[in-house]
């Protein structure tokens, strides 16, 4: 296996784009990262592109050629591979991806992440989206992705003593973070007391401790390490990349307040790249719920088992703490376009690690990590991101 | 023709958790729902969540029958399932329950429609195919959901409730002594195929109706067995409101102590084809051994069917778990109109 | 939800129709062709047996619904639970007949038959377990208070109250 390096990203603003159709995102993002690598369409091998719902939300399926053509690429036949894992399609796409540069298979492929969302009204959407829970076991009894999540912070808060004010933190967090964020789907500040008296959606959670639905896309070019100072001054290597499965359905979970998922890439992603995790900075974490960033603080490493709230009263996670959380906005602000989530990430963690991000850049990082979940955290894909010059 | 005896060898019931009252039903359009209530002797009446429907009443009042009497449900040959409130006009509500209750597949099963004298009409079925010993144990279950139409004089009495009775040859709790049905064409209350609500004749419902009907009925039944009211200790009429039942006892020379236990219109509403079952319940509750009964039902279009039972020893061995009849007349959880209309559909949402 | 779809798993939905390991004795609900919990799954195959949950369990979590999934938007709010049945499994369903804020973590609840979704006006109607608060745990008003229910007339009958 050789080392893999990020050449280019790009990224479309996140919100809703309603004049913007969903090839217009792709090409957009995709161009963006291809420019950026200094490369020309002909020196890809493949696009692995991250998509949870394209036939529910556009009624299209066999996106991969779709953008492929559009981008002007049809003549080169490349191979153009879909990847669904519902939130996580993104940082999936990432993975396979990876594994067809680190494998010697490909040299250069571009990762694609995109959703368009709002074409459908927000029930449809909600019903879209929970899909990525189990249709027959969870949802037909009227469960939602947020409810799902719901019942995981009751009982957070029945064994460790969680407030609900704890990981309503989280949303504000995003949001003050989102606000520097010219992508972003939100850039207004929100507070503590907004959060709690936001309308309900499933309770203890209400509709500020959701991460919206949004149209979007993202990119990034792949590239052997070895190679990629040729593109770029600032090649960022990606020092694991890693992918871990659990249960589909919450009711059974080993124990439904811990993403074992998230503990397993963490563990492995750890591993293969030698590093602690206290060694992390900058983090991209899943809150495409208050309470799943609070399990991804604990799951991750960063804080022990049941710590989350507690941590979240007494520390900031901003810049001028340890350990920066979503310097983008995260889901909650920046957006939760689904399969471009996972990418994203990535590329507001290689702005950050470039020195690129402008107002929102965190000083001193180094090494980063970004976490992405699809449904109720059934998948989890962990990347460890470092600069190498 | 056999002198085996056939009865009932278990009975459960069902009613929805919610009540709203005549005067809360008066407010809305601007008539005195209290004195309306009091002149229909109807002082609340239950509501099925919007979760419910006669499918689902007749499940739990089958699963309670069969808990308590220990049968298990593959021994049943037959199911029937008397309704006017049928959730499907063609698929019957028999099928689901029978599944439901892990009956299937070796059973008959079909659904009963004789506006509200459904039910009782499945007991005689039952009675016949386990006299013949073509089946062992046969269900009988009346239950409804039926509705008035806003406004209606019959909003205010249309509930919601049912109850299942297991007809056996052995382990009686009481033993059907004979039956007796008066049937005439006569239109007083009916529902169009496609209508969501049932129209009535007004006035004509009473007299030339139920009061002949029964009356008739209960008065050859009486003649049949040579007995009098006063061989009974209890009684059963159909009871679409309160008033209606009194005074069809009173003629007959029934007294209230009778009329007691029999009649739960008052504290429930009209359960329509679940309303001369749950009197009975409510009696078998409350009987002891050797009680005579005597059960007069009614059917609108129309139609009667009598029953004399005789209450054996083993009402005292009989397991009445899960809740007795008294609990659903005294129980449950008062509804606003708003919620009330909710729950029964009457608030149409946007869309599609 | 396809009418076969939903169909084939009616001895789940309508009798919690489960199953248990023959080896390991672990129960689930789904049942399951493969045991996750034996070392070496592949051997409990063709060896999971049948088993009937009894529809008794507790409250494990619970959440208030407000934003309904679709087909539940007539019961908004509507409480839905995960609840640990006395065989082991936990179950995902609604909790049905309670005030939101009587329900609690460690509730004892019954599994209760009820509709779960019609398709459309004209469609198939769907049928399933819910969970209804155990009879033990019931503390209903016997009248209600405040309440201008007018008590039976004089002549009126009486059920007597035992």
């Amino acid at each position: 296996m050789r080392d893999v390096a990020v050449l280019g990203v790009g990224q479309t603003r996140f919100g809703e784009l309603w004049d913007r159709s969903f090839r217009e995102i792709g090409i957009e993002a995709g161009f963006a990262a291809l420019t950026q690598a200094k490369l020309g369409s002909h020196d890809l091998g493949a696009l692995y592109l991250g998509n949870m719902a394209s036939g529910a939300f556009l009624d299209q399926e066999h996106i991969a050629p779709l953008i492929l053509d559009y981008a002007g690429l049809a003549p080169h036949h490349l191979p153009g591979i879909r990847v669904e894992a519902g939130g996580a399609s993104g940082a999936v796409a990432l993975h396979q991806a990876y594994l067809a540069v680190a494998s010697g298979a490909h040299d250069f492929v571009m990762v694609g992440g995109a959703e368009k969302m709002t074409d459908v009204p927000e029930d449809l959407q909600l019903a879209i989206t929970s899909a990525a829970a189990d249709q027959e076991w969870e949802t037909v009894f009227g469960a939602t992705l947020p409810a799902l999540w719901a019942l995981i912070a009751r009982r957070h808060m029945q064994e460790y003593g969680t407030r609900r004010e704890d990981f309503a933190r989280m949303s504000v967090l995003a949001h003050e973070m989102g606000s520097k964020n010219p992508r972003a789907h939100f850039r207004n500040r929100i507070t503590l007391d907004q959060v709690l008296n936001a309308p309900p959606v499933a309770e203890p959670l209400g509709m500020l401790d959701c991460a919206p639905s949004s149209d979007g896309a993202a990119a990034l070019v792949l590239g052997p390490l070895e190679k990629a100072r040729r593109y770029t001054d600032t090649p960022i290597r990606i020092a694991a990349s890693e992918v871990a499965c659990d249960t589909l359905a919450v009711q059974h979970r080993r124990d439904p307040t811990t993403l074992d998922a998230t503990v397993f890439a963490a563990r492995a992603a750890f591993g293969r790249a030698g590093w602690d995790p206290k060694e992390i900075r900058l983090a991209e974490i899943h809150d495409a719920y208050s309470i799943s960033g609070l399990l991804a603080l604990e799951d991750l490493g960063f804080v022990a088992k049941g710590a989350g709230g507690s941590a979240l009263r007494d520390r900031s996670f901003g810049p001028g703490d340890t350990l920066t959380v979503n310097s983008s906005g995260g889901l909650k602000a920046q957006g939760q376009p689904f399969g471009a989530v996972g990418v994203a990430q990535v590329v507001e963690l290689v702005e950050q690690l470039r020195g690129e991000a402008k107002e929102r850049q965190v000083s001193g990082v180094t090494r980063a990590l970004s976490h992405n979940l699809g449904g109720t955290g059934a998948t989890a894909a962990i990347h460890l991101l470092e600069r190498t010059n | 023709m056999s002198e085996e005896p056939v009865g009932i060898v278990s009975y459960g019931a069902y009613v929805p958790r919610y009540r709203i009252a005549p005067a809360e039903i008066g407010v809305v359009w601007g008539t005195d729902g209290e004195a309306m209530g009091k002149g229909l002797g109807v002082f609340r009446k239950s509501v099925p969540a919007p979760d419910e429907d006669t499918i689902t009443i007749s499940t739990e009042a089958l699963r309670q029958a069969l808990a308590r009497g220990r049968i298990s449900p593959q021994s049943i040959g037959a199911l029937y399932v008397g309704s006017e409130s049928h959730p499907y006009a063609v698929k019957p509500t028999a099928t689901v329950v029978a599944q439901a209750v892990g009956a299937t597949p070796y059973l008959t099963a079909a659904d009963f429609e004789f506006a509200c004298k459904a039910g009782t009409a499945a007991i005689q079925t039952c009675m016949g195919l386990v006299k013949s010993r073509m089946i062992t144990y046969g269900v009988a279950i009346g239950s409804d959901t039926s509705q008035g139409a806003p406004g209606d004089a019959l909003e205010y009495s249309a509930s919601a409730g049912g109850a299942a009775f297991i007809i056996g040859r052995e382990r009686l709790l009481a033993e059907i002594n004979a039956t007796e049905s008066f049937t005439t064409d006569t239109p007083d209350f009916w529902r169009r195929e496609g209508q969501r609500y049932p129209s009535h004749g007004g006035r004509f419902t009473g007299e030339p109706a139920f009061f002949r009907h029964v009356g008739e009925c209960g008065r050859r039944m009486m003649e049949r067995m040579e007995t009098s009211p006063k061989d009974y200790r209890h009684v059963v009429f159909h009871q679409p409101n309160g008033k209606f039942p009194q005074r069809m006892g009173k003629t007959m020379g029934f007294t209230e102590e009778q009329m007691r236990y029999g009649l739960v219109t008052p504290y429930l509403g009209n359960t329509y084809s679940g309303a001369a079952l749950l009197g009975l319940a409510n009696v078998l509750d409350h009987a002891d051994p050797g009680d005579r009964i005597l059960v007069v039902g009614y059917g609108s279009g129309a139609g009667s069917d009598a029953f004399d039972l005789t209450v054996t020893d083993r009402i005292h061995q009989f397991d009445r778990q899960g809740p007795r009849i008294q609990e659903f007349l005294d129980g449950g959880v008062p509804l606003s109109y708003a919620i009330y209309a909710k729950f029964r559909g009457k608030i149409h949402l946007g869309g599609s | 939800m396809t009418i076969a779809r939903f169909w084939r798993e009616t001895p789940q939905r309508y009798n919690l129709g489960a199953s248990r390991c023959s080896s390991c004795g672990s129960a689930f609900f789904p049942p399951r062709v493969v045991c996750p919990v034996c070392p070496e799954h592949r051997r409990s195959l063709g060896k999971m047996e049948p088993l009937q949950l009894s529809g008794e369990g507790e409250v494990y979590s619970f959440t208030v619904v407000h934003d309904p999934a679709e087909g539940f938007e007539m019961q908004v709010p509507y409480v839905l639970a995960l609840v640990k049945t006395r065989e082991g499994p936990i179950l995902t369903g609604q909790v049905v007949d309670v005030s939101p804020g009587d329900v609690h973590v460690g509730l004892r609840v019954q599994a209760t038959f009820r509709k779960l979704r019609e398709e459309g006006k004209s469609g198939v109607i769907h049928y399933g377990y819910k969970f209804a608060v155990a009879r033990e745990e019931v503390r209903e008003p016997v009248a209600p208070e405040g309440e201008s229910v007018p008590e039976p007339r004089a002549e009126g009958p009486r059920p007597a109250r035992t």
